[in-house]
């Protein structure tokens, strides 16, 4: 314990070709993505598979995981300032910087989708109270500030004392975050697939697995890149949490669709979700549930799997596209289902009324996303390779 | 509502109605329109604001849509336009970050082309799908319908026609289906009691589309 809370920080001093070639790699297809939004914003948003109809699609996937991952990615922080979890001490500043780094890269992607991102200006400063997005803008970038505070609190010396506060301020800002996320969809009354308190809830437990699955996979690839040791208790600790997370998660999304197919009003929405939707059925029973929520806990709780790292990466990964997945059926599903404008009849005009709506992403808005996503993991490895941010190891805990 | 006769807050309309604002609105009679009475009030939508939507495009905004409604027992057809239905209570200005979706005094939604950031919320949270994305560069727009890519619209309920003539405007659309002796759209100011739209309303009665959700739209429909 004591070892532990005196631990020795140090920057990535990697020379290896694989830091640098997985460096080069990601600035790529950052500048590809970055390219992309570009072209996007010249050209208008007809060359993206977006509509009239389902007007958010993949970039919105890949910021919104983005976003909710970052708020679960300091979750380790506070375990440990919050919470007062030793143990969970060495990993508290990259828990902050990793957080940082993903919410920048969901920001970025929100921002480049935009139809006018030059306004963004107009976005800082024309403030509308009544609309969660304005809240959200406020909550991001007041994330930012704290979490960058906190960061240089923890890393201070003189200023540790400081911490803890800071460390507070920061989860009970997190939490308000991930309301304000799940909100976007909760407080969208007039769609069946949202207009439902259980949504803010839920995105927060979702935070918790998304961020602590994105965290396992970069801790594990940053120790192995610069060799440090990285003792199985600190996994194993990391793996329990996992599963917990994951099976949390598992009860909301339960608990979503039983409340929702209790009415008959929404059986129409749950038969399309659950039985008929065809691509949002199959993502969800098999990408979502199976490989997303039920083989990670078979990966994490199987007594012959206990201490396999390749295990604990696969949940990782899987918890992850189980994420992706979740988030499609939610973003782009929701949309997809028709609006119940004329109840009892059957709907048609050149508007697509009462069809289900169909979206095919183009390849501009995946590498938007994707560009995202590598911006994020970018900033990490960065801020890991010029502060010391990373603890030179993670040795067996001397109980 | 708390208890009976006891509110909680008093709606807008209450409170306009006292201060003598007008509250625009229109009046549909679905029983008298047929199919080519509402392809009509399109082209007429089209034309005023120069918009045009190829057949079949997933993204060409359509201001004012024909939607046909079949009975799925008796097989009865019905023809209807449907636009943007002006509500009291916007959920599209409730969500908007910038405030660029707003109502005016007169109950007219509109979007402020110099602050929509093009984010699409208001799509998200209107339940009647009245809005479009501007999904290309558009050129040759018209004085008064400011259009752009990047940009979100919707039916102005041809608010340029009702700040120039007032109570005696008349929409597009109403204006090309009305005809000396068949009436078929009332315009008028939904808070004045003594006009052809309220009298009507009070003697016929009228649907409001989505009523479940206590928007209390401008817009409302005879015949369903």
């Amino acid at each position: 314990m004591k070892m532990q809370s005196s631990s020795r920080y140090a920057e990535i001093k990697t020379s290896t070709s694989g830091y640098w070639s997985i460096l080069v790699a990601l600035t790529l297809i950052a500048l590809i993505g970055f390219a992309s939004a570009h072209h996007m914003d010249t050209e208008g948003h007809h060359i993206t598979g977006m509509t009239n109809q389902v007007v958010w699609g993949l970039p919105h996937v890949f910021a919104i995981f983005l976003i909710v991952a970052a708020s679960g990615a300091l979750n380790l922080a506070s375990i440990a300032s919050v919470f007062d979890k030793q143990d969970y001490k060495p990993l508290a500043r990259f828990s902050a910087v990793l957080s940082i780094a993903l919410l920048v890269g969901g920001l970025a992607i929100l921002l480049l989708d935009l139809g006018r991102p030059d306004r963004l200006i107009v976005a800082m400063t024309y403030y509308n109270f009544k609309s969660i997005f304005a809240w959200n803008i406020i909550l991001y970038t007041g994330f930012i500030v704290i979490v960058l505070a906190y960061l240089w609190l923890m890393m201070e010396r003189r200023m540790h004392r400081w911490s803890k506060p800071a460390g507070l301020l920061a989860f009970a800002w997190r939490l308000i975050l991930t309301t304000g996320t799940g909100s976007i969809f909760g407080f969208l009354v007039a769609r069946e697939a949202y207009d439902s308190a259980l949504l803010a809830p839920m995105f927060i437990v979702m935070s918790f697995a998304f961020g602590l699955a994105v965290f396992i996979l970069l801790l594990m690839l940053s120790f192995r890149l610069d060799r440090r040791e990285l003792d199985d208790s600190h996994l194993q600790r990391l793996r329990k949490l996992l599963g917990l997370f994951t099976a949390a998660v598992l009860y909301f999304v339960i608990v979503f669709h039983l409340t929702k197919l209790y009415g008959t009003q929404n059986h129409d929405f749950e038969r399309f979700i659950l039985l008929e939707g065809g691509i949002y059925t199959l993502l969800f029973w098999l990408i979502q549930i199976g490989l997303g929520n039920l083989l990670p806990l078979a990966l994490v709780y199987a007594p012959g799997l206990q201490h396999s790292r390749p295990a604990l990466v696969a949940a990782s990964l899987l918890v992850i596209l189980g994420a992706f997945a979740q988030l499609y059926i939610i973003i782009v599903g929701g949309q997809a289902f028709p609006l119940n404008i004329f109840p009892g009849y059957i709907v048609e005009s050149s508007f697509f009324d009462g069809v289900v709506n169909e979206y095919a992403p183009s390849l501009w808005e995946f590498l938007l996303g994707i560009g995202g996503v590598t911006s994020a993991i970018l900033i990490a490895l960065l801020g890991i390779r010029v502060l010391p941010i990373m603890p030179e190891s993670l040795p067996e805990e001397t109980p | 509502m708390i208890v009976p006769g006891v509110m909680l807050y008093q709606t807008g309309q209450a409170s306009s109605r006292s201060s003598g604002q007008p509250r625009w609105g229109l009046l549909i009679d679905t029983n008298a329109l047929n199919e080519s009475d509402v392809d009509a009030c399109v082209r007429a939508c089209q034309r005023e604001h120069g918009w045009n939507s190829v057949p079949d495009s997933k993204t060409d905004a359509q201001w004012i849509r024909k939607v046909k409604l079949t009975d799925p027992e008796s097989g009865h057809e019905r023809f209807l336009p449907m636009m943007c239905q002006h509500c009291e209570d916007p959920p599209c200005v409730d969500v908007c970050p910038t405030g660029a979706s707003f109502k005016r005094q007169d109950g007219i939604v509109l979007v402020n082309k110099h602050t929509c950031i093009g984010c699409r919320y208001c799509m998200m949270a209107c339940p009647y799908k009245a809005r479009s994305f501007i999904h290309e560069v558009l050129k040759d727009q018209l004085a008064v319908a400011p259009r752009g890519k990047g940009t979100v619209e919707s039916c102005t309920l041809c608010v340029h026609r009702i700040d120039r003539d007032g109570a005696n405007a008349l929409p597009a659309c109403a204006e090309a289906v009305n005809q000396e002796g068949r009436k078929t759209i009332w315009f008028g100011d939904l808070n004045d009691p003594q006009s052809e739209i309220s009298q009507r309303l009070k003697a016929l009665g009228a649907l409001k589309l989505r009523a479940d959700m206590g928007l209390n739209p401008g817009i409302r429909y005879q015949g369903l």
